[in-house]
């Protein structure tokens, strides 16, 4: 009997054991004998220099191994380009301890290094800083006169810019018969991962380290220490096998990182450097945006002109661009287009993707303008999208890959019951309370780079694949070993991935719901050869019964290789690997997407969201108390955890619609709630009935395994099916988020 | 108690001298070497070598570090390691028994209720704490006992689902 | 957080001796806001005296006046929890169940729920002025984000918010504080314990350095019939109010024959009204009159730019308070609004 294929079955995590045990190690968890604690001291201003730093009292304390600053480091690497990690924006990178400059607000700028974490932290506060002060500039809102093109970069390629504008959208938009336009608000959100981020550096001896790095990319890690501390790449090894969350905080390498390996090294230590949670604030962001959209549409519905317009916030030294304005043009296939983007550079620190960048914040400006223009048209707002569907990329004229975002309305609709919505605003009560019913569309491209993997067979015929990557919870240890057993037709048990160490075979950061499609396809292009090489050593086996045989003569099942039209002569993968000697069967493979052929289309994963909210309309409380998101995202590897990325984006939704923000008083340049106690993510009271559909859609171009990444959309199309459900229910559309009681009474 | 007027410049103490605690965890005794500033999240995580508590924000303000010291599902963040010298303190490392996962170990794989799996030993101490507390008996109040313990990856409702079988089958027993 | 000694008191007395005889002694019992504090260094002790081996009854004990005896060493979830209070202070339960989580509410104790500190964000940030933390350096929050401040009591010192939902309910139920010290012990009635910042900001209360809080009376009166407690707040559980309300309600028939209202989340203190309360003896129980009540209270509120939505919010919040009042057994967790 052949074995049920591991992909597209409800495995759970294979990690879940330790991770309820608590024996899953995070980077700060390693006990290691001498570890030392480095405490991080911030700026306090928000520009300026410092003018003098004096850490006598500090330094005074027993225990208190050393204190690092800019007068006090290591002579670094000091051209821009070797700080500049995979995931950086154009520009020049910012540089811990670089010099006296203080550049924005919390920037680290001493490290204090004790036998005690309470000792570090208590000595940091004896730490004497004098600054001269310098204006500064950190209010988006009051700077929009200042906003320019952004710098054209490396990283513009996952990032293209907005798309060329067609027709003539002011003339379409003036001749239109129904036009709305809107303005919308983004405030600056931080990542917040449960983890602190945090390093601890091993100091091996003749200028090799080994660090535990909370990161999504160990390869990105290791290169970035390599070349700002001159070490050897084969003698940097970064592991970080379990991730507490990230969610784009760990694209890049975060200072903790840098400060951790300077004073291992310095002091020939091992060194766990942490951050509090106030430093969580203190580098990346969500950038704060400010959109307008006006689309004009005809007596049928078809939208006719549509243009978008974006400013984003950046820092003074990169240009962090995201794709805000890209995507209503390959949803809605309107004849006259504008899109712009611009940033404005202020004195923060550069701003970083965040769960959905751009997707999500260009999203709701565009699905709630589409649901303004659905009331003045009087057209059911679903029936809107499906007026306006799009068979093709119109911004890029180009075919999708595949697209099954009808089948997302149709099945999202009918399991959520969207035939039950009465049209009308504030029509729909339960109790003393407006109900609303409101549904959005999302949308995320499906992207692959290229990635390596290593497949081994072991002499007990057991499969063991290796990849640089991390699992930042998302499920990738599960659905690579998933992938990796149908390769050779083994049962799940018989497969062990290992990753998460910068030693095991290059893999690109984890991020922009493109790992399964990458790494998978480098385990898949491994696995192929592995079986390819397996084939050709059981050809030298016998009497030869294999020789000369292709992969398509014979089937791998059950840990053996068996001919295709006599399945009884087989001979078992043990068999296989005593005959090379006794030694694994090894093969090492580079996948590079096929450019050439995916060029020609779009690919994306499309979904659309229903959501219903009940709103207190005199106190203000909303609730979302049920919604639906149904994916086309092609295969679905893993059902489970594919299903809790999807739930995870729709919390992130409501958070974002509801819950979260950070606080900024530009008086002082500074974030005001840096804690979990004011900076409010969702408590488990806040989330009630959330339901998840896959929907069927087979794709044979993004990738060899038909799949596509799930880690951002199921966040994409919530807000603004928030905000939309919010405005049938009440007739108040709130276009800046999140939205509180106050913009309710 | 801690009003802070007039504000006073401590010369701080000078003795750095830790002292000697006993904490009974997980059912046997560990003895500890602290200092009075040291937190009984990191008495158990740099002190006792115990790192399966997590510390998300070291301020009361997420639950990851929630452990059961005497019966009650506390904050480990935010009481010293010198208060609980000689109480019993359950932390995740003891939930399962002699390597039999509880059962509420086995529903949270069983229903996906983690990714990445920071906040797992707080969300599972506290349920059990709260199971002992007897208190939560809809899921409405299942979800607002458990709101000290926050989840960033929005495992939320896989998290209450797997609280609410095991609920289920404890009130079969 | 500095380097301190650390003591374990064995008996108020012992307590008040250690902090008497020390130089910036202060009382740890629950520790839930005191090692927050000190965490940030915003908070700093030379000696911290461990009351929680006080030998003093934590029980709850059953006054001659009908009343009960709650123990300031007593932890908030033992308070909500004992069936004493749920049965005849339902209102307090509910209001201390309102607050923080059920794992702090295991630690906090009742006697440090008193004295928590306020969650302004310009007290919590050492970089930036504040009256309160550094008397004279000026309030950063009337000019800053003041959307969480107060719209009662402020002064031009300050505009900070007392954070507590159990003290709310002890001021609706007139509770009175029992403090010992090395002067004595004294009996405060709730409403005098807390202060109004005016030019003195830095003083959250009228406890002395050494006093300590030993018990909290309740008074007879429980309102244990018609009672609720409402809090309004940026997420629904494990947040700070922006406005709660405990109403405890006497009635006869539909008539009001006694009323209390207390505020929280809109200035320094529980915020009271007796005029409101007064007007509303003898009165039938509607929406109308606690609007009338309402507007009594919130008399001379002032909004600043980002909080002046908390006015009417207040106002409506009475009112829906009052009204769920009259039906105790609709209310749901978490002090959510129902009705």
């Amino acid at each position: 009997m052949s074995l049920l294929p591991s992909v597209g079955q409800p495995v759970s995590r294979l990690e879940g054991q330790l991770k309820v045990t608590g024996r899953a190690q995070y980077a700060a968890d390693y006990s290691i004998p001498g570890l030392v604690y480095g405490y991080v001291i911030n700026s306090t201003v928000t520009k300026g220099k410092i003018q003098r730093i004096d850490t006598t009292k500090a330094m005074s304390l027993p225990g208190v191994i050393q204190i690092f600053s800019h007068v006090k480091r290591p002579s670094l690497a000091w051209f821009n380009l070797q700080y500049a990690d995979m995931d950086a924006p154009p520009g020049s990178p910012f540089r811990p301890l670089q010099d006296n400059k203080i550049i924005y607000n919390g920037q680290p700028i001493g490290l204090v290094v004790a036998e005690t974490f309470e000792l570090a932290r208590y000595a940091a506060t004896l730490v004497e800083v004098e600054y001269e002060q310098e204006a500064f500039d950190t209010d988006l809102n009051a700077n929009l006169s200042n906003a320019r093109t952004p710098k054209i970069g490396m990283a513009t390629m996952l990032k293209p810019p907005p798309p060329r504008p067609k027709g003539n959208f002011e003339k379409a938009f003036s001749e239109s018969l129904v036009q709305v336009s809107a303005e919308y608000y983004h405030g600056t959100e931080h990542h917040n991962p449960l983890e602190l981020f945090a390093t601890t550096t091993v100091y091996e001896g003749a200028g090799k380290v080994t660090i535990y790095d909370k990161t999504q990319g160990t390869v990105n890690s290791q290169l970035y220490v390599a070349n700002i501390f001159g070490l050897k790449y084969k003698n940097v090894r970064v592991i970080a096998p379990y991730v507490g969350g990230a969610f784009g905080s760990g694209l890049r390498p975060q200072y903790q990182l840098f400060l951790s390996v300077m004073a291992a090294l310095e002091l020939k230590r091992p060194v766990l450097v942490t951050l509090d949670r106030s430093q969580m604030f203190t580098f990346g962001h969500r950038p704060p945006t400010i959109q307008r959209t006006r689309f004009g549409a005809d007596a049928n519905g078809r939208v006719t002109a549509m243009n978008h317009a974006a400013i984003g916030e950046t820092s003074r030294f990169e240009d962090y661009t995201e794709v805000v304005v890209n995507w209503s043009h390959m949803l809605y296939p309107a004849d006259n287009t504008l899109m712009q983007y611009k940033l404005v550079e202020l004195d923060v620190f550069s701003p970083l993707d965040m769960r959905a960048p751009g997707g999500v914040t260009g999203m709701h400006a565009i699905e709630s303008t589409m649901d303004e223009l659905s009331y003045q048209l009087k057209i059911d707002p679903l029936q809107l999208r499906l007026i306006n569907y799009a068979e093709k990329d119109e911004s890029l004229n180009r075919p999708y890959s595949s697209k099954e975002l009808r089948a997302c309305y149709v099945q999202g609709a009918a399991r959520f019951g969207w035939e039950h919505r009465n049209p009308e605003p504030r029509s729909m009560r339960r109790g003393n309370k407006l109900v609303g019913y409101g549904m959005a569309t999302g949308i995320w491209e499906a992207n692959t780079l290229p990635a390596r993997a290593e497949a081994i067979m072991t002499t007990d015929g057991k499969l063991h694949v290796n990849s640089a990557v991390t699992d930042i919870g998302t499920g990738t240890l599960t659905v690579m070993a998933q992938i990796a057993a149908d390769e050779l037709g083994l049962p799940i048990q018989d497969v062990t991935f290992s990753y998460g160490d910068s030693k095991k075979p290059f893999a690109p950061v984890q991020g922009g719901s493109f790992t399964v499609s990458t790494v998978g396809s480098a385990i898949k292009t491994a696995g192929k050869a592995l079986r390819k090489k397996l084939l050709r050593i059981a050809g030298k086996v016998g009497d030869g019964v294999f020789k000369k045989l292709e992969l398509d003569d014979v089937l791998f099942e059950n840990g053996r290789i068996a001919l295709k039209n006599d399945p009884l002569t087989s001979i078992s993968f043990v068999d296989i690997v005593a005959a090379n000697d006794g030694n694994p069967v090894k093969v090492i493979k580079f996948s590079v997407p096929n450019v050439l052929k995916l060029k020609k289309y779009s690919r994306a994963a499309h979904s659309a969201a229903f959501v219903e909210v009940e709103v207190d309309e005199e106190l203000g409380v909303i609730n979302v108390t049920r919604a639906v998101t149904a994916v086309a995202a092609g295969t679905i590897i893993n059902p489970k955890t594919a299903r809790s990325q999807i739930l995870g984006g729709m919390v992130w939704g409501i958070s974002k619609a509801l819950r979260e923000e950070t606080i900024s008083d530009h008086h002082f340049g500074k974030y005001m709630n840096q804690n979990l106690g004011e900076y409010h993510i969702p408590v488990h009271a806040d989330i009630h009935d959330l339901d998840v559909i896959f929907v069927e859609e087979k794709d044979d171009i993004v990738n060899a395994l038909g799949a596509k990444g799930v880690g951002e959309i199921g966040l994409i199309g919530m807000p603004p099916a928030i905000s939309n459900a919010i405005c049938h229910a009440t007739g108040k559309r709130i276009n800046h988020l999140p939205i509180h009681f106050d913009n309710l009474l | 108690m801690i009003t802070d007027y007039p504000y006073k410049q401590t010369e701080s103490s000078t003795d750095f001298t830790p002292r000697p605690i006993t904490l009974h965890i997980n059912n046997a005794p560990v003895q500890l070497e602290v200092l009075p500033w040291v937190s009984l999240l990191d008495g158990l995580r740099d002190y006792a070598g115990l790192t399966g508590t997590k510390k998300g924000c070291d301020h009361g303000q997420c639950g990851a570090c929630t452990v059961i010291c005497d019966g009650d599902r506390i904050l480990s963040c935010l009481t010293l390691a010198v208060m609980k010298d000689g109480s019993d303190i359950t932390t995740i490392e003891g939930i399962a028994h002699e390597g039999v996962l509880h059962p509420l170990q086995k529903a949270f794989i069983e229903h996906d209720a983690f990714q990445c799996g920071y906040c797992t030993p707080g969300q599972i101490c506290s349920a059990i704490g709260m199971f002992q507390e007897g208190k939560a008996k809809t899921r409405d109040e299942v979800k607002e006992l458990m709101s000290g313990n926050l989840c960033r990856c929005g495992a939320n409702t896989n998290i209450i689902d797997a609280i609410m079988e095991v609920k289920a089958q404890m009130s079969h027993e | 957080m500095n380097n301190f000694s650390y003591i374990k008191a064995a008996s108020v007395q012992a307590a008040i001796d250690q902090s008497t005889a020390g130089f910036n002694v202060k009382y740890i019992a629950g520790g839930t806001n005191l090692i927050d504090l000190m965490k940030y260094n915003l908070t700093r002790a030379d000696t911290l005296v461990d009351v929680n081996r006080v030998q003093e009854n934590k029980d709850i004990i059953e006054m001659e006046n009908g009343g009960l005896r709650l123990s300031a060493f007593a932890t908030n979830a033992q308070t909500a929890y004992n069936p004493l209070i749920e049965r005849r202070y339902p209102l307090l339960s509910r209001a201390i169940l309102a607050g923080a989580s059920a794992q702090i509410r295991n630690m906090a104790t009742n006697g440090g729920n008193l004295l928590q500190r306020t969650r302004c964000y310009y007290f919590y940030d050492a970089n930036v002025p504040c009256n309160k933390r550094e008397p004279g350096s000026g309030c950063a929050a009337i000019a800053g984000y003041n959307r969480i401040m107060a719209i009662l009591g402020t002064s031009e010192s300050c505009i900070a918010v007392f954070p507590s939902d159990m003290c709310i309910a002890l001021a609706a139920l007139e509770a009175i504080v029992n403090v010992e010290g090395p002067e004595g012990s004294r009996s405060i009635p709730f409403a005098d314990f807390h202060r109004l910042p005016g030019d003195t900001p830095h003083l959250d209360n009228n406890i002395g350095q050494d006093e300590i809080i030993t018990s909290i009376d309740l008074p007879a009166k429980g309102f244990s019939k018609n009672y609720s407690y409402l809090k309004l707040r940026d997420r629904n559980s494990y947040a700070f109010a922006l406005v709660s309300v405990a109403s405890g309600l006497d009635l006869d028939g539909d008539v009001i024959r006694e009323a209390r209202i207390a505020l929280g989340g809109v200035a320094h203190k529980p915020w009271r009204v007796e005029e409101a309360e007064d007007f509303l003896r003898g009165k039938p129980a509607n929406q109308s009159n606690f609007r009338q009540a309402a507007e009594m209270i919130l008399k001379g509120a002032t909004g600043y730019r980002h909080n002046e939505f908390k006015i009417e919010l207040a106002k409506r919040a009475i009112v829906r308070n009052c009204m769920m009042a009259l039906n105790p057994a609709t209310q749901l967790p978490g002090a959510q609004p129902s009705v």
